[in-house]
């Protein structure tokens, strides 16, 4: 009996703190700050969550991107089909490894920093002195956070892609020998503007919603103690690179499945 | 009695099933200084977070200048709040700009004037708190005392009528204590500000109150001016006065019988 109170409740708290989520993002996108004062913090925003998460999308996009090529080589090598190497990895990286990869890293690098900084906002009472101020936090503090995340991730996976690609004809081309207009020419012809790209694009858009609205709200939400933070910030990593991953599983399914 | 600016009614508050106020009702009047007083952890705070709007109350009524707190849409919540500010006990600065930007915070959001404009009123801010000179300071290059004032300066940017102290002396040196102390008081007379602080530390407050509440165990146990409450019975109101470390308050948090819980409750 008791068991099935601690199951109903944790249900019940599961669920009301996924209303609390959605409430959360719906005042903030609903209370967007006036363009005059909402676009430099718009800005600041984008270079902290967007441009300093360069390094780790580059240096990963290109070793990913190398690998790819090494593994593939091997492998096609075998079928005398190494032509059909820069296809596999464009598809690859457009499709998946792309918008997952720069997702994870994203959430890992950015998420995890969005949700301290506000859950430390939290607790040394700086959100609530908004408040008391009567500047509403959710417009001033969350808002402009969410926006820079769900801009900056998309154009992040693309660079990931782009990236992959030339470290893959680094290896491909100049290390191993594949021929470079093949490599080009075979991969234009295969790779498709509207299921390839177009869907890798939808990806990356949904996965930069989930992340970033994710890392707002654990933070937004923590308890605000030390303990609290830190567990916050590991949901965020945790939930969000799962929920991504399950995502995509989906996504992918009802893209590319027949 | 003076004119009322803040009038609780009646005012219940629970958390999670713990009854933090039994349908207290005090008043606060226009440009005085009210002090709330109590142990720690009964919900002085709280009470400060009441006025404000940040948490609704079980029932009852926070009236601020006739307009009912808790039942407020939260545009007028917020239009409410322009005319209240509050000094968080730790001053919660914003930490990723400059004292001089913190203070200008509140001028920049809330009104259309000119950075000219801004900064004279924020060089005044500074002058009144005395860190005219700490202006280019981040608040974690502050001790706690200036930083204490710095959010003073904040939350004094747009003059408002109200101001909630929450702690003021928490945690101060006898000379920055001193320098709050005279703020608050100052403030007070040349701004005509009403303020309502929330201390534990009793011979402060009662320099400095014009009337004074005890609260304690869900309740208001004793009130009047400092002359009054020196002069009262009740011995919770006393305990707390003196600072006796046993009495109606026990010293002891509820716990089972000291012997049974050393030598077993089976021995013999």
């Amino acid at each position: 009996m008791q068991q099935l109170q601690i199951l109903g409740h944790t249900i019940i708290g599961q669920i009301s703190g996924l209303g609390r989520a959605l409430l959360m993002l719906l005042s903030a996108l609903f209370h967007m700050p006036n363009p005059r004062k909402g676009f430099p913090l718009l800005l600041n925003q984008l270079y902290s969550v967007g441009v300093l998460s360069l390094v780790i999308i580059l240096v990963s996009g290109l070793f990913i991107g190398m690998v790819l090529a090494l593994q593939g080589y091997t492998i096609l090598v075998g079928y005398g089909a190494e032509a059909s190497l820069g296809p596999m990895v464009a598809l690859s990286l457009l499709r998946e490894l792309g918008p997952v990869v720069s997702a994870l890293l994203f959430a890992g690098r950015a998420g995890s920093a969005l949700t301290a900084e506000i859950g430390l906002m939290k607790a040394t009472e700086q959100l609530s002195s908004l408040e008391m101020m009567a500047v509403d936090p959710l417009r001033r503090v969350v808002a402009p956070r969410f926006w820079a995340g769900f801009i900056s991730l998309p154009l992040l996976a693309a660079i990931f892609s782009a990236v992959g690609i030339l470290g893959a004809h680094l290896v491909g081309v100049d290390w191993l020998g594949v021929d470079s207009g093949t490599f080009w020419s075979v991969m234009q012809a295969q790779v498709s503007f509207e299921k390839d790209i177009l869907n890798g694009i939808i990806k990356s858009v949904v996965f930069a919603f989930v992340v970033t609205w994710i890392a707002v709200y654990k933070g937004y939400a923590c308890e605000p103690t030390s303990e609290g933070i830190s567990r916050a910030t590991t949901s965020t990593v945790v939930q969000s690179s799962l929920l991504v991953l399950g995502l995509d599983f989906v996504l992918t399914a009802l893209m590319f499945a027949n | 009695m003076s004119e009322i600016l803040v009038d609780i009614k009646n005012m219940t508050f629970k958390r999670n099933e713990r009854v933090i106020y039994d349908g207290i009702s005090l008043s606060i009047p226009k440009g005085k200084i009210t002090a709330i007083m109590g142990p720690s952890g009964i919900g002085k705070t709280t009470l400060l977070r009441l006025i404000g709007g940040q948490i609704k109350p079980e029932s009852g009524q926070i009236l601020f200048d006739g307009h009912d707190i808790p039942q407020l849409s939260r545009n007028d919540l917020y239009e409410v709040r322009k005319r209240m500010s509050m000094l968080f006990q730790s001053g919660a600065l914003f930490t990723d700009m400059s004292v001089y930007d913190n203070i200008a915070f509140p001028i920049r959001e809330h009104t259309e004037l000119s950075e000219d404009i801004i900064e004279k009123m924020v060089l005044m801010k500074l002058e009144a708190v005395g860190l005219r000179g700490a202006r280019g300071l981040r608040p974690s290059e502050l001790s706690g005392g200036m930083a204490r004032r710095a959010a003073l300066a904040r939350s004094i940017a747009l003059d408002p009528e109200l101001i909630l102290y929450d702690e003021p002396f928490a945690g101060q040196d006898p000379i920055s204590m001193g320098v709050i102390v005279r703020l608050i008081q100052d403030l007070g007379q040349a701004l005509g500000l009403t303020s309502v602080v929330v201390s534990h530390d009793v011979p402060e407050v009662m320099s400095i109150a014009d009337y004074i509440y005890i609260i304690a165990e869900q309740k208001i146990i004793g009130q009047g001016t400092p002359e009054e409450i020196y002069r009262q019975t009740s011995p919770l109101v006393q305990q707390f006065v003196k600072g006796e470390s046993d009495g109606p308050v026990p010293f002891h948090f509820p716990a089972a019988p000291y012997r049974e819980e050393l030598i077993g409750r089976g021995s013999k």
